[in-house]
């Protein structure tokens, strides 16, 4: 089993639904419920073919591994290039089980062009596997870019009212910061001739050309992060997509600007990552801070999770930078957490979004008394959000604050400095855990004063089924991380061989 | 004429004008109102033929035609190009010129003659060949663009393509003039070898004007800007299905006359002309993605978006290396299969037996005809570079060509302008997705028009997957355009 091109199966067999689904035919109804299940088998199928990858993952190895190589665009030198290490391992895992969440969690929701709806989340899903399994930065641009098509149509067609501003926001915005670091690909093929990421990677860039290098890379990141003062796009898109959109957006999108950080900037770029850690460590520090605060000024429980999410990104941006194997295996655990709570707090949003037509939170209150399952499961995830021991935010932040002291232990100046960055971000977690809990209370405690509420439903059980995987993800994550941490060790070490010279722990050098 | 004449390079040019007489008597013998519907398949048909003998004949290359032409991989690749780009272009109007009323026989044939005057301009390496063969492209054009006579804005149309055609094939003149009276030469392997850079010599001034001429008459005939200005006017005139072809091949035959005159035998004068060409693709990206953010009509936004994509491919031009060849050949090849897509789901867009116009009247198509919604968001998304379809590549190459000579203001600009134009691109795709239904197109489209949509829809999305055999191509093309360019030349 293991000769098989298991990571092209994986990435290309949703493609393979999305044509079934095309051919299917006949009366509205059945066909929206043949496309739903057809989206269902292929998206279960998917799922259990990276579950194969992970079986077939030797945890041992630090590089990158089931590597496929073919011809693709000799004339250019790009190759198809596809490999996983540790990092892209746990990404692909859950873009292909968020597919299967948001498949399950919008069965009965999605009335309207559901035939569209599946095979765009198919589509995604191919594109998204595709993105983390490219060893080719070419091929990485192609997924990495595509994603906008898929996710500008889901916004744009099932969104919410002000879904075409948010749609056009979205796609532009990206797009500005993407094409830069097409660009930089560009030079970097230029330079380095080749487009291998591996070969990328070992090549050294002149220090004056990584500065500009590094610079296009980070417009492209910081906006899919996104970073303060790049995230204005996140709150609007967040806000109008629809339940599926907003999963996926917060649940893998996001991811790839971490994951761009991490693959790119750092291995490739590492001088100039050092020099601009410490502006990296700045704007998270002020994302954490200010967008927290933002937060618990919201009325609209979609924006608020948005901002949250934004206020969570930020202690992944400070755990890459920190360069050390504490950090980065918080950022890494920070991001996988971030990808299954938040995903599951849209969906939570989703449910009620679905029966009373309102995001707004002062719609609703006393939920308790109606939604007993419900509440339960949004106070788990509400925890988890907070960060509380036990569950999944735990482990990433505390790796992430942990890693943030070990910036560099040889200096005794630095600390000081990584005191600073860890206080900022223990800050907003605190009121992380103000504006969750505040919600939660208006939310779900209280006395059910409002009428429309009075004839409200408790979860259906496709709602259960899909909470289901993302509670008990969080639980085993927060309870026994290790699982999740010891595959990604060998590669967080060699990424950190990688940045090399400037060495681990010391990106932070410059810190005043 | 030489003894040794051989006419077999010369066959795919000799079965168009044996073809067009041929035509030409069989329209004038048969009644008017029958002529069109035979001239039209056999117009196809031999521009098929010809397609298809422009890519099997053996292309070792040769000198032939008093040493005015060049026939190469080059050539033969442009051919292909060309020919195919003009008989799917008559295939996709074949509808619109039916239900206009406008189906005479002579616009086949003059798509014809045009269509040889095209593949000359892909061989030509003289000053006169390029000349002749322009004209030879030209002179239909203008007919073509004013043959809805009954109408005034096809006559306008037709008129200021011609006044403003005219001023440019004489700027065109006075350059070749130029350049003729101050090196004696019209060959351009002659101008080449004796006046280049390194040669004792050297470029004389007098040239050097001469060739800003010249390439300022090939911009109009590219709608570069500056030289732009008739395009939006023309387009939005002249009868869809004409602009679908003027949109198309002659722009692909242009890049290519570009091609032979600046980077074949006289590669070595980039130093001369390198920053005009960089200047006038960058103008024209940029104005080419600003102007169609506020167009209404959906023929002038695609006068724009050529505007734009003719920018980029001078982009290529402009590396002035043998990569920036490809890159540009690429680049045309790409843009004519999304063009022609593109005006195939304007030529559907006719409702109640007229045909219509305006942007909005694409909202809601993707509720009442998804397949056509879907090749229509191919083709705008591929416009707008984004990957996986078929324009992202084009960008990439112009891109990877262009920073490699250097020129990488010029790609930071260009992938800039991009953005911008990817607004009025996906303005078109939120129209037919997202917006309330208006009322649906008549049904059914022509089979050939949904044929040409289909199959350039198939080309521009399926391209990801097997780019390789598009690339080989164009660098062979681009190796046989005469002696190697050093991959970096001047900075």
């Amino acid at each position: 089993m293991s000769d098989w091109p298991l990571l092209s199966l994986t990435t290309f067999l949703p493609l393979v639904g999305v044509a079934f689904i095309l051919f299917i035919r006949g009366e509205s109804a059945i066909v929206a419920q043949n496309a739903r299940a057809v989206a269902l088998w292929t998206a279960l199928a998917t799922f259990a073919l990276s579950l194969m990858i992970w079986a077939n993952f030797d945890p041992a190895q630090g590089g990158y591994q089931l590597v496929e190589q073919a011809a693709w665009l000799e004339p250019l030198g790009i190759r198809y290039h596809m490999g996983v290490d540790g990092i892209s391992l746990w990404l692909v895992l859950l873009s292909t089980l968020l597919t299967v969440v948001v498949i399950v969690g919008s069965w009965f929701s999605v009335t309207e062009r559901v035939k569209e709806y599946m095979i765009t989340f198919l589509i995604m899903d191919t594109l998204m596997v595709g993105t983390f399994c490219a060893l080719d930065i070419v091929l990485f641009y192609v997924f990495f870019e595509g994603i906008l098509i898929p996710m500008y149509l889901i916004i744009g067609i099932w969104g919410g009212p002000r879904r075409i501003y948010s749609a056009f926001k979205f796609f532009l915005y990206t797009l500005a910061g993407s094409v830069l670091f097409l660009v930089a690909i560009v030079v970097m093929a230029r330079e380095a001739g080749t487009t291998s990421i591996p070969e990328l990677t070992r090549h050294d860039f002149p220090v004056a050309m990584q500065t500009w290098l590094w610079l296009a890379l980070f417009a492209s990141f910081a906006v899919k992060v996104p970073m303060w003062p790049f995230h204005t796009w996140l709150p609007d898109a967040h806000v109008e997509a629809p339940t599926g959109g907003s999963v996926l957006l917060a649940g893998v999108l996001l991811k790839l600007g971490g994951y761009g950080f991490l693959r790119f900037s750092l291995p490739m770029l590492p001088e100039a990552s050092a020099y601009f850690a410490p502006m990296v460590f700045a704007l998270s520090v002020v994302a954490i801070v200010y967008t927290s605060l933002v937060a618990l000024a919201q009325t609209d429980m979609k924006k608020l999770i948005a901002y949250s999410s934004v206020a969570h990104m930020g202690i992944v941006t400070i755990g890459c930078f920190t360069a050390n194997a504490l950090g980065l295996t918080g950022a890494l655990v920070q991001m996988l957490s971030h990808g299954l709570v938040s995903a599951a707090l849209f969906m939570v949003v989703g449910v009620v979004y679905d029966r009373i037509h309102s995001r707004e939170i002062a719609a609703y209150g006393g939920l308790a008394e109606r939604m007993p399952i419900y509440a339960t499961i949004f106070m788990l995830f509400m925890l988890a959000s907070v960060g509380l021991p036990g569950t999944s935010g735990f482990v990433g932040e505390i790796l992430v604050i942990v890693g943030i002291f070990g910036i560099t232990p040889e200096s005794p100046a630095i600390p000081a400095a990584g005191s600073w960055v860890a206080l900022f971000a223990a800050t907003g977690m605190i009121l992380g855990a103000a504006y969750m809990l505040w919600l939660y209370r208006r939310v779900i405690f209280g006395a059910l004063e409002k009428s429309t509420l009075v004839g409200i439903k408790d979860l259906r059980p496709n709602e259960m089924l899909a909470f289901a995987p993302l509670l008990l993800l969080v639980l085993l994550m927060g309870v026994y991380p290790s699982l999740f941490t010891d595959p990604m060790a060998a590669s967080i070490d060699r990424v950190l061989a990688e940045i090399g010279a400037v060495g681990p722990g010391r990106l932070a050098l410059q810190l005043p | 004429m030489p003894a040794s004449f051989d006419p077999v390079p010369l066959l795919p040019q000799l079965v168009l004008t044996v073809a067009a007489l041929v035509l030409l008597v069989l329209g004038a013998v048969r009644e008017r109102a029958r002529a069109a519907g035979i001239v039209t398949p056999l117009a196809i048909l031999a521009l098929l033929v010809a397609a298809a003998l422009a890519g099997v004949l053996d292309r070792t290359p040769q000198t032939l035609l008093g040493g005015h032409f060049r026939f190469d991989a080059m050539a033969a690749f442009l051919e292909v190009l060309v020919f195919s780009g003009v008989a799917a272009s008559l295939l996709l109007g074949a509808s619109y010129v039916e239900d206009e009323r406008i189906d005479r026989f002579e616009l086949p044939l003059l798509a014809l003659f045009a269509a040889l005057g095209m593949s000359l301009m892909v061989s030509a390496e003289s000053l006169l060949g390029l000349y002749m063969a322009l004209e030879l492209q030209s002179l239909p054009l203008y007919v073509m663009a004013a043959f809805h006579r009954d109408q005034l804005r096809s006559t306008e149309a037709g008129l200021k393509y011609f006044v403003l055609g005219a001023l440019a094939s004489g700027m065109l003149l006075y350059g070749c003039s130029l350049i003729y009276g101050f090196t004696g030469t019209l060959s351009f392997a002659a101008l080449g070898q004796s006046f280049g850079p390194e040669s004792p010599a050297g470029v004389p001034t007098g040239a050097v004007v001469g060739l800003v001429f010249v390439i300022a008459g090939l911009a109009f005939k590219l709608a570069a800007v500056p030289f732009h200005m008739w395009t939006p006017d023309v387009y939005e005139g002249a009868p869809t299905s004409v602009t679908a072809f003027l949109a198309a091949a002659p722009k692909v035959a242009a890049v290519g006359l570009t091609l032979r005159l600046l980077m074949g035998p006289m590669a070595d004068w980039a130093g001369q002309w390198q920053q005009v060409v960089a200047l006038v693709a960058l103008a024209s990206m940029v104005l080419g993605a600003l102007a169609g953010l506020v167009q209404t009509n959906i023929k002038r936004l695609m006068a724009y978006s050529g505007i734009a994509n003719v920018g980029f491919a001078l982009v290529g031009v402009a590396a002035g290396t043998r990569e920036g060849v490809e890159a540009a050949l690429v680049y045309t090849a790409i843009y004519l299969a999304m063009t022609l897509g593109a005006f195939g789901c304007i030529l559907a867009m006719r409702r109640q037996g007229s045909y219509v116009e305006r942007i909005d009247e694409l909202a809601g198509l993707s509720t009442r005809q998804p397949l056509l919604a879907l090749a229509l968001a191919i083709f705008m998304f591929s416009l707008a570079g984004i990957p996986p379809l078929a324009g992202f590549f084009g960008k990439y190459f112009v891109f990877l060509a262009a920073v490699k000579a250097g020129l990488v203001w010029l790609a930071i600009v260009g992938v800039l302008a991009s953005v911008v134009a990817a607004y009025y691109y996906l303005r078109i795709v939120k129209l037919a997705y997202f917006d309330p239904p208006a009322e649906p197109f008549d049904l059914p489209t022509a089979p050939g028009l949904r044929l040409v949509t289909a199959l350039a829809a198939i080309l521009v999305a399926g391209l990801v997957f097997l780019p390789g055999p598009l690339f080989d191509a164009a660098a062979g093309a681009a190796a046989s355009l005469g002696p190697p360019a050093p991959t970096e030349r001047v900075r």
